[in-house]
């Protein structure tokens, strides 16, 4: 085989792989009143430590230089933009994306908590979607465990000398799976199986999200991709505002 | 913007594109649902029994019933809305600035 078919031939495999899952149901946040209240209130205060240096950071940001606003406001509408957007994916059943990994690479995982918060709250309140009772387990999955993934692998993989735009691919898609993995923990410790306890209810809970998540995660990946090469072609004076930096 | 980085950005675009809409072919009667009853099914599941959610969430609670499918579509639309509004607006200022700065330099 030349080098192109080989290429084509390992595109199929993958492409049969993702195929191959099985139809199964799946669920994006938790759903208001599903989560007992004792584990809604952990959950709630592992996030406040979080959301303080969060809010504290943000808050020296923008004091030291107005431009950093604008910056936030776009990372923020990307969260806004993507957790709204409902993709069917190959199980059959329609998820959606974070769009926490932009926050994350730009900003670093606190101030993501606190932008990831605002999109949680407006979809429990308005949308049913997500729940105020979850909201801690829920911005702990989505603003805080995903984004805290992103930021590590996405400067690790700077520090090995990774290709950017595959690094920041990466971030984006394994934060955004990460999520999912973290929903179905916060689920399972909540719903131990009778048999097995809480590792095979977590393995269930895993097999109803990871394979409907994969294909938004890596869509993820893509779209974060693109609004970063957007960004650094046209934005630099604010990507500059925020202390980012280039990796050349 | 670069000619190579046009390149890459039509190639994702495709993919993106892709992603979204092979499934919706290649599992042609599939129901495609929302996630909420799904979620709460495994729950009983692995339960073994009916489970009570012990919150409903304020808006259906002052409703007094579930949000209408088109009204809540609408109510995603608003914030699919929002956060392009604030995107476009941002890039589209950046686009000109970036024009009208290279223009200077050339002069």
């Amino acid at each position: 085989m030349t080098k192109k078919q080989k290429k084509i031939f390992q595109w199929s495999v993958a492409f049969a792989i993702a195929f191959a899952v099985c139809p199964n149901v799946h669920a994006m946040h938790i759903m208001e009143g599903y989560l007992p209240p004792s584990y809604c209130i952990l959950w709630g205060v592992i996030c406040i430590p979080f959301l303080v240096k969060g809010f504290f950071g943000m808050q020296k940001m923008t004091k030291n230089n107005r431009k950093s606003m604008t910056m936030l406001a776009m990372a923020g509408a990307f969260i806004f933009v993507l957790s709204a957007l409902k993709i069917p994916s190959v199980t059959g059943s329609c998820s959606h994306m974070t769009g926490t990994g932009l926050g994350a690479i730009l900003f670093g995982p606190g101030i993501v908590s606190i932008l990831g918060i605002i999109v949680l709250l407006f979809q429990a309140i308005l949308l049913a979607h997500g729940g105020l009772t979850t909201l801690g387990a829920n911005t702990f999955s989505m603003a805080i465990a995903g984004p805290l993934v992103s930021y590590g692998i996405y400067h690790g993989l700077k520090k090995c000398n990774v290709n950017r735009k595959v690094s920041i691919f990466l971030a984006a898609a394994i934060g955004d799976l990460f999520t999912y993995c973290v929903t179905s923990i916060q689920l399972a410790l909540a719903y131990p199986s009778a048999h097995g306890g809480v590792a095979k209810s977590a393995v269930q809970f895993l097999g109803v999200f990871a394979p409907t998540q994969l294909p938004l995660a890596i869509l993820e990946g893509i779209l974060t991709v693109m609004i970063m090469i957007a960004l650094e072609t046209y934005a630099k004076p604010e990507l500059g505002a925020i202390g980012f930096k280039e990796a050349e | 913007m670069k000619k190579k980085n046009v390149k890459t950005m039509i190639l994702l675009l495709i993919a993106a594109a892709a992603i979204i809409i092979i499934p919706l072919f290649a599992l042609q009667g599939a129901e495609f649902g929302g996630s909420d009853d799904a979620g709460s099914q495994k729950i009983e599941e692995i339960q073994g029994k009916g489970y009570k959610p012990w919150f409903t969430p304020v808006f259906e609670k002052a409703l007094h019933g579930e949000i209408p499918g088109e009204v809540e579509s609408l109510l995603f639309c608003v914030q699919t809305g929002i956060g392009v509004g604030i995107l476009a607006f941002q890039l589209g200022k950046m686009v000109e600035r970036k024009k009208y700065e290279d223009r200077d330099d050339r002069r």
